[in-house]
C-alpha cells in the first residue's frame, strides 16, 4: 500500500507538473481503499474500471492541453446516496438493493464537467438517518484514527476515505450536521454550503427542507476548491439558489483582522459538553484572536429547542419522501405477496431498518391527523423563531463559533441501543440547518488522541467568510495536516 | 403518563405500510414515547402570530417553459423493475378504487 | 324520480378533473401523450426514482388562471403546493402533489341554462352556480387489469402520471342529476372557449365525481353525503346521481339513515358500490412539499392573463344580440359552443345578413348536423359557402325550399353551392313566359277560387300560389308568382 495521498492543491500541483498521471492517483486510491477498507469499511463500492479508464481520459485530455476543469483527473468518491447513470445507488438500505441509477445527479454532471474521476460510493447510516453510520445495512464504518470508534455520521464512509487519505476529496449530505460532524470525528474539513448552494437532483431526500451535499477535504483551501465546482443554479431543483458563485478561493487572504467571531453564550454551557472540547474551541478562538479577530457574546436564545424542533420537521419530510420505496418500479420486493397491502407492509418491513422504521413512525404520527398543529406546524413556527435567532445574532458578528459535537467520536456500539441519546449529539449541527446558514467544522485539536472539531457558522450565502477564517486558522495551527497513525 | 400508545404505533405502522413484529412495536412504543416526551419541550415556546417556516432561505418560484424533453428510454425506465410484463410494471391484482 | 324529489331535495356538489393541455407534465418534462406503449413517455421524475425533484410548468400555470378568471374567481397571487399520502400502484411517489389551505383561484361562478320543466316558464330558466375552488395537481398513472396485460396482477403504467390537472369544486347547490349534466356542459364548454383543455371524456380529459345527499323539502340541514367517483360521460353522471337520489330516499322512507362513503360507479352494470367508507377513510397527512416553494404569481400576470382572454359565452351572447340583433334565445344557442358560434360569425359576415345566418344555422344546419350525428366541428361545409347559398336565395336564383334540399349534403360532402345548383338545375324559373303560363293553367283549374279571390278573399291566393309552385317544382320564386297571379286575377 503506498502513501496516504495527498491534499487536492498538491494533488493537482502535481498532476500539472506531470509528476504523476491521473492512471497513477487512481491506482494509488483504489490500491489503499483495497487495502484499508478492511478495517475501515469507508466504501459500499468501488468503481475500478470505470475509474481507471476516466483517468485514462483524463491523462490524454492533459496530454492534449485540454483540461476541463479544477478537478481534472482528480479521483472522487461520492456517500452512496448520490445517483450516476449505470451505477448502483443504496442509500445503505437493503430497500435498494440491486438499483441502478438510468440518471446523474447533477454533482455528478458538474465533477464530471470538472474533470474529476469518480471512484467509488461511500457508506452511511441507512438513507442518512443517524450519527454513527451505525445504521447502515451493509455493517459500520470505522475511525481511521481508532477503528472501535465510529467516524461519525451519516457521512462516515466519506470521512474516514478522506481522513484515511484515500481520496482527497469526498462528497457528503448534511441534513443535521451529517457533513460536520463526521469531520470533527475524523479530523478534516467539512462544510454544509447555505441551503440551496449545491443542487439536491440526484441526491437522494431524506428530508428535502434540510438536505444539503457538502465536501469533505484536508484544507480550507481545497474546500473552497471543491465548492466552486459544486455551487450554482440548477433548473432541476426548484430549491436551487439562482444567486451567483463567488470564486470562493479567492477570499482566502488570511486576513482576519477586525472579524468578528460571535460566542453564542448557550453553547458555552459547561453540562452536556466534555470540558476538552469546550477548552480546544475556546484556545482556537483565542488564536483567531491573536490572528487579529474581535471576539463577543452573542444569544441565539432558541438553541435548546434546535433537536426537538428538528427531530420533528426532518422525520416528518422523511415518511413522505420514503413512501416511493414500494417495491414497484425498483429496489426490494417482498416474496410470495397475496396482495397490495402484503406486497408493500413485507417489503417495506424486510427492507428498511429500525432507525428508518423509528423516523418513519414518527413522521406519519406527526402529520397524521389531531397532531400536525401540535407537532408538526409548532416545529415549523419554532423554526421561524430559530432562523431569526441567527439573523439577529449574524447583524452583530461575522461568523459564530461554537464545537462541532459535545465530545470526541464514540464508540461503536456506545448509544446504539439510546435513539434519543444518539440524537443528542447533534445539538450543536442541526440549528444550521433549521436556519439554512453555511457551517464549516475544521480539526482544532484533540482529547484521547480523538480529533477536535470547531464549527464556524456564517450568514446565509457568506460560505467564502467562513472559508477565509477557516483558512487562516490553518495558517497558524497545524491540526488539519495531523494524519492517523493507523493508516500513515 | 404515556404519549403514545401501542394501538397509535400500529394504526400508525399500517398508515405507513409497516409491519412491526410484536416485540418490535413494543420496543418502537416505549422509544416513540420517549421521543415526544422529549420533543414536548416545544409546547413551552410561545409560538402565537409566528409564521411557520418551510424553507429558511427566501427562494423564487422556478417556473419551467412547457418544452417537453426526452422521455426515458423505455428499457432504462423499467429496468429496475422487479416484476414486470412487456414495457409494465405487474403488482398483484389492483382492486379498483381501493387505496391499498 | 320526480316523485322522490317531491318529498326531498337533492343536493348535489361536483369535483371535476380537466387535464390542462400542456406539451409536457406538471413537474416534468416528459411529453403528455395519449395511447403511447406503457412507461414510453415518462422520465425519472415519473418514476418517482431516488433524487428526482419537481419544478413547476408555467404554462399550466398560465391555464390554471385562465380557467380561474373564466369562472370569475379570485386568482390568488400565492398558492401553495402541498402533499397528499397514500400508498396506491399508480402513484408513484406514494403522494400526489395537490393544493390544499391555499389553492389557486377560490370563490367563482359559472351560469347554466336549466332544463326546461314542461308547463314551465317560456324561454330558459339560468341559474348561478357557484366554484367553491380550482386547485391544480398531477394525475395518477394507470392500473391495466386485462388478464391478457396483467394475467392474475395488475399492470402499472405511468405514461399518464403526472399530467396536469385542475379541479374544479361546486358549490352544492344542484338540484337534480339534469342540473348537474347542464353545469359540466356549461363548464367544459367555458373550458373550450378559453382552450385551457380539449375536455375529451372519452380521453379521460374531462372527470367527475358527484357529492350526493338528500333532505326533506324545506329542511335547511344537510343530510350525510355520498361521493360517487369515475364518472367520465355525461350520460353516467346523470344515470348515477339518479341512482344514488333514489337509492337514498329508499333508504330514507324506510327509516334508514345514509352512510357517509365513497362510491364507485360501475357503466357496465349502471350500479354503484361501496369503494370505502368514513371509519377506514384513509388520513392523507398533508403537508406543504418541501420540494416546492409557494406559487406567487405577479399581479401584472394575471392582468396580462386577463387581457388575453378570448371572449366567454355569456359576452358574446350579449354582442351577438346588441351587434346582430338576435334574440337572447338565438344568441344563447348559437354560443353553446365556441365552434358553433365561430361558425355563424363567419357566415354572417361572408353574406352580411346575421339573422337569416341565425335562421339557417340554428334550423336547417343543426338540423342535419343531428340527422348525420357530427358535431359541428366536423362539418365539411365552409361558413363562407353556407354564405353563398343563402346568397343564391336572396338574389331568387334559388329558392328557399331548393336551398333547404341542398343543404344536408353540403353538410356531409361540403363543395361549392352555385356548381352543385348549376349540376342539380335547381336555378329558379327566372322566365316569366313559364310562370305565366303555369298561372293561366291554376286559374282555369279553380274558378271559383279565383272568383272568390276577387270577391276580396285576399288569403286565398295563397292556395293558388302553391299550386303555380308545384307546376314548376318549386323552383320559381313565390314572390315573382304571386305578383303575376295578382296581376292577371284583377286582369
Ligand atoms: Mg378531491
Ligand atoms: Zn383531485
Amino acid at each position: 500500500m503506498g502513501p496516504p495521498l495527498g491534499t487536492l492543491a498538491g494533488l493537482r500541483a502535481d498532476l500539472d507538473a506531470k509528476r504523476v498521471s491521473s492512471r497513477e492517483l487512481v491506482d494509488a486510491c483504489l490500491a489503499r481503499a483495497e487495502a484499508l477498507d478492511r478495517k475501515l469499511h469507508a466504501f459500499l463500492g468501488l468503481r475500478a474500471e470505470r475509474a481507471r479508464a476516466e483517468a485514462a481520459e483524463s491523462d490524454a485530455r492533459r496530454a492534449r492541453g485540454e483540461v476541463r476543469g479544477a478537478l481534472e483527473g482528480i479521483p472522487v468518491a461520492l456517500k452512496d446516496n448520490m445517483v450516476q447513470r449505470g451505477e448502483p445507488t443504496t442509500c445503505a438500505s437493503r430497500i435498494l438493493e440491486g438499483f441502478v441509477s438510468p440518471y446523474d445527479a447533477t454533482i455528478v454532471r458538474r465533477l464530471q464537467a470538472a474533470g474529476a474521476v469518480i471512484v467509488g460510493r461511500t457508506n452511511l447510516d441507512e438513507f442518512a438517518m443517524g450519527s454513527s453510520t451505525e445504521n447502515s445495512a451493509y455493517g459500520p464504518s470505522r475511525n481511521p484514527w481508532d477503528v472501535s470508534r465510529t467516524p461519525g455520521g451519516s457521512s462516515g464512509g466519506s470521512a474516514a476515505a478522506v481522513a484515511a487519505g484515500i481520496v482527497p476529496l469526498a462528497l457528503g449530505s448534511d441534513t443535521g450536521g451529517s457533513i460536520r460532524q463526521p469531520a470533527a470525528c475524523t479530523g478534516i474539513v467539512g462544510m454544509k454550503p447555505t441551503y440551496g448552494r449545491v443542487s439536491r437532483y440526484g441526491l437522494v431526500a431524506f428530508a428535502s427542507s434540510l438536505d444539503q451535499i457538502g465536501p469533505f477535504t484536508r484544507s480550507a483551501a481545497d474546500c473552497a476548491t471543491a465548492l466552486e465546482v459544486l455551487c450554482g443554479h440548477d433548473p432541476f431543483d426548484s430549491t436551487s439558489l439562482p444567486e451567483p458563485v463567488p470564486r470562493f478561493s479567492e477570499a482566502l487572504t488570511g486576513d482576519v483582522s477586525g472579524l468578528v467571531i460571535g460566542l453564542p453564550k448557550e453553547y458555552f454551557v459547561e453540562e452536556g459538553v466534555d470540558p476538552a472540547v469546550l477548552a480546544a474551541v475556546r484556545a482556537a478562538v483565542a488564536e483567531l484572536e491573536k490572528a487579529g479577530a474581535k471576539t463577543r457574546e452573542v444569544s441565539l436564545p432558541h438553541t435548546k429547542y434546535g433537536i426537538a424542533c428538528y427531530y420533528l420537521i426532518a422525520p416528518a419530510e422523511a415518511s413522505s419522501n420514503l413512501a416511493r420505496y414500494d417495491g414497484v418500479r425498483y429496489g426490494l420486493r417482498a416474496k410470495d405477496a397475496e396482495n397490495l397491502t402484503e406486497l408493500y407492509c413485507r417489503t417495506r418491513s424486510q427492507g428498511f431498518g429500525a432507525e428508518v422504521k423509528r423516523r418513519i413512525l414518527l413522521g406519519t404520527y406527526v402529520l397524521s391527523a389531531g397532531y400536525y398543529d401540535a407537532y408538526y406546524r409548532k416545529a415549523q413556527q419554532v423554526r421561524t423563531l430559530v432562523r431569526r435567532d441567527f439573523e439577529g445574532a449574524l447583524a452583530g458578528c461575522d461568523v459564530i463559533a461554537t464545537p462541532t459535537m459535545p465530545e470526541v467520536a464514540f464508540r461503536i456500539g456506545e448509544k446504539s441501543g439510546d435513539p434519543l441519546r444518539m440524537y443528542l449529539n447533534d445539538v450543536y449541527t442541526v440549528s444550521a440547518n433549521l436556519a439554512g446558514v453555511p457551517g464549516i467544522s475544521i480539526p482544532c485539536g484533540f482529547h484521547e488522541g480523538m480529533p477536535i472539531g470547531l464549527q464556524l457558522l456564517g450568514r446565509i450565502l457568506d460560505e467564502a467568510t467562513l472559508l477565509r477564517v477557516a483558512d487562516a486558522y490553518e495558517r497558524c495551527t497545524d491540526w488539519h495536516s495531523r494524519r492517523p497513525p493507523e493508516t500513515a | 403518563m404515556s404519549r403514545i400508545t401501542r394501538q397509535e404505533v400500529e394504526r400508525v405502522a399500517a398508515l405507513a405500510r409497516l409491519e412491526l413484529a410484536p416485540d418490535e412495536a413494543e420496543r418502537m412504543t416505549s422509544q416513540l414515547d420517549a421521543i415526544l416526551d422529549y420533543v414536548a419541550l416545544l409546547s413551552e415556546v410561545d409560538t402565537t402570530g409566528i409564521a411557520p417556516t418551510s424553507h429558511a432561505v427566501p427562494l423564487r418560484t422556478p417556473l419551467r417553459d412547457d418544452r417537453p424533453g426526452p422521455p426515458l428510454d423505455p428499457d432504462d425506465a423499467v429496468r429496475n423493475a422487479p416484476e414486470r410484463e412487456g414495457s409494465a410494471f405487474l403488482v398483484p391484482k389492483v382492486i379498483e378504487g381501493e387505496e391499498s | 324520480m320526480s316523485r322522490v324529489l317531491e318529498k326531498y331535495e337533492a343536493v348535489i356538489g361536483l369535483e371535476v378533473h380537466v387535464h390542462l393541455k400542456t406539451a409536457s407534465k406538471l413537474f416534468s418534462n416528459a411529453p403528455v401523450v395519449y395511447g403511447a406503449e406503457p412507461n414510453h413517455a415518462v422520465t425519472p421524475v415519473c418514476l418517482a426514482l431516488p433524487g428526482s425533484l419537481p419544478v413547476l410548468n408555467a404554462k399550466a400555470v398560465e391555464f390554471a388562471i385562465r380557467a380561474g378568471l373564466a369562472t370569475h374567481c379570485k386568482v390568488h397571487p400565492q398558492s401553495v403546493f402541498a402533499r397528499k399520502n397514500y400508498f396506491y400502484p399508480d402513484l408513484p411517489k406514494g403522494y400526489q402533489i395537490s393544493q390544499y389551505e391555499e389553492p389557486i383561484c377560490t370563490e367563482g361562478w359559472i351560469e347554466i341554462e336549466l332544463p326546461a320543466e314542461k308547463g314551465g316558464a317560456e324561454g330558459p330558466q339560468t341559474k348561478r352556480v357557484g366554484i367553491t375552488r380550482i386547485h391544480m395537481e398531477e394525475d395518477a398513472g394507470k392500473s391495466i387489469h386485462d388478464e391478457v396485460v396483467a394475467g392474475t396482477g395488475s399492470a402499472v403504467d405511468l405514461n399518464r402520471a403526472g399530467v396536469p390537472l385542475l379541479e374544479i369544486v361546486s358549490e352544492p347547490v344542484l338540484r337534480s342529476a339534469a342540473e348537474a349534466s347542464a353545469y359540466l356542459r356549461a363548464l367544459r364548454s367555458i373550458l373550450r372557449y378559453v382552450d385551457v383543455s380539449e375536455a375529451d371524456m372519452e380521453k379521460g380529459q374531462f372527470r367527475c365525481d358527484a357529492n350526493v345527499s338528500l333532505r326533506r323539502r324545506g329542511e335547511s340541514k344537510l343530510g350525510t353525503r355520498t361521493e360517487t367517483k369515475n364518472l367520465n360521460s355525461f350520460r353516467f353522471v346523470e344515470a348515477a346521481i339518479g341512482i344514488e337520489i333514489e337509492r337514498q330516499a329508499k333508504l330514507l322512507d324506510a327509516g334508514g339513515r345514509v352512510i357517509q362513503a365513497t362510491l364507485l360507479y360501475d357503466p357496465a352494470t349502471n350500479k354503484t358500490r361501496v369503494m370505502r367508507t368514513k371509519e377506514n377513510a384513509d388520513d392523507y397527512r398533508y403537508f406543504p412539499d418541501p420540494d416546492l416553494v409557494p406559487l406567487v404569481i405577479d399581479p401584472a400576470e394575471i392582468e396580462r392573463v386577463r387581457r388575453e382572454l378570448p371572449e366567454l359565452p355569456d359576452r358574446k351572447r350579449a354582442r351577438f344580440q346588441a351587434e346582430h340583433g338576435l334574440s337572447e334565445y338565438d344568441a344563447r344557442l348559437l354560443t353553446g359552443s365556441r365552434a358553433l358560434a365561430d361558425f355563424f360569425e363567419r357566415a354572417a359576415k361572408a353574406l352580411g345578413n346575421a339573422k337569416t345566418v341565425a335562421n339557417w344555422v340554428l334550423r336547417d344546419v343543426l338540423q342535419a348536423l343531428k340527422e348525420r350525428e357530427l358535431e359541428i366541428e366536423q362539418t365539411k361545409l365552409e361558413p363562407e359557402a353556407l354564405a353563398a347559398l343563402l346568397a343564391l336565395v336572396e338574389s331568387g336564383r334559388v329558392t328557399a325550399k331548393s336551398a333547404r334540399d341542398l343543404l344536408p349534403e353540403l353538410v356531409e360532402r361540403g363543395g361549392d353551392p352555385a356548381a352543385l345548383v348549376r349540376a342539380r338545375g335547381l336555378e329558379a324559373v327566372s322566365d316569366t313566359g313559364v310562370i305565366e303560363a303555369a298561372a293561366d293553367e291554376a286559374i282555369a283549374a279553380s274558378p271559383e277560387m279565383a272568383a272568390r279571390y276577387r270577391a276580396g278573399e285576399e288569403k286565398i291566393l295563397n292556395a293558388l300560389i302553391g299550386q303555380v309552385m308545384k307546376k314548376t317544382a318549386g323552383k320559381a320564386s313565390p314572390a315573382a308568382v304571386k305578383e303575376i297571379l295578382a296581376r292577371k286575377l284583377r286582369g
